[in-house]
């Protein structure tokens, strides 16, 4: 709930919700929902990631190469890197802003982690669409 | 301390998070300080996954440096705290859908669930790394 009880629309001017510095900037609930539509998109990704990874343990390169450049692999491979790093950056985000109050590191660290993640989601899905193509 | 009520509303106290270091410790706590943790973890778990599909796009060589690091003391290590932190973080972010829509509020299930949630993390580790080393052939 925040600073104006369970309605903070109600009765307030913009004038006044900005210096109450709003309800985490009125993002909170899309963060929120994403979050959890993401971790729900995990559950099943993770289980698949786990047999898979478990199963070519003791494969040869070519036994790993056949499983990763089936299309079915690349594709899944593809959504578990999206959803992970979305996952990872909102998670690291909300952590940051409820320990970090120093304001220009919070800034700094927020954009550090944004910028990784989208970094390494590239390199991961420009490795899959590189063993599948 | 800044007065909460008729101090200007932007230099009013804002709630802040619990101080880890003087919380009593109690089930719901650590499970909550243990999700944030494993999170943070997994982050870089993600990292070592997308390094290792990179290191396969690159050749054969760089995919066998690369399995040979994940066997090593080191790359176990990560692994073991990898696969332990992944089946926690699943298991328990099952258990924050769940108080999503309401359910297991009560303190006595919210109790039984953080155990649940802590003994079915480290029995699905445990399990698949007995399985991994069948897979592996005793390697």
């Amino acid at each position: 709930m925040g600073p104006y009880g369970k309605n903070p629309g109600r009765l307030i001017t913009p004038l006044k919700r900005v210096r109450g510095l709003g309800v985490s900037r009125e993002e909170g609930t899309s963060h929120f929902i994403a979050q959890r539509v993401n971790g729900l998109a995990l559950i099943p990704l993770t289980f698949w990631l786990v047999y898979g990874v478990i199963a070519h343990i003791g494969s040869s390169y070519a036994e790993f190469m056949d499983w990763a450049t089936s299309l079915s692999t690349a594709t899944l491979l593809a959504f578990t890197i999206m959803a992970s790093f979305w996952h990872a950056a909102m998670g690291l985000q909300v952590v940051v802003e409820d320990y970090v109050h120093h304001e220009f590191v919070k800034v700094c660290l927020l954009a550090l982690i944004r910028i990784s993640c989208f970094g390494f989601a590239l390199l991961g899905l420009i490795s899959v669409l590189k063993l599948a193509l | 301390m800044i007065d909460t009520v008729s101090a200007p509303a932007a230099k009013r106290q804002r709630p802040l998070s619990p101080h880890l270091q003087i919380y009593k410790p109690q089930i719901t706590s650590i499970t909550s300080i243990l999700h944030r943790l494993t999170g943070i973890a997994l982050s870089f778990g993600v990292v070592l996954l997308v390094l290792w599909l990179a290191s396969a796009a690159n050749g054969i060589e760089t995919y066998e440096q690369m399995q040979n690091f994940l066997r090593s003391p080191l790359g176990l290590v990560m692994l073991a705290g990898w696969s332990w932190s992944l089946f926690y973080h699943l298991a328990n972010g099952i258990r924050h859908l769940f108080w999503d829509i309401g359910w297991g509020y009560d303190i006595p299930t919210m109790t039984a669930s953080g155990y649940a949630v802590l003994a079915s993390a480290t029995v699905a580790t445990v399990l698949v790394w007995v399985l991994g080393f069948m897979m592996a052939g005793g390697q």
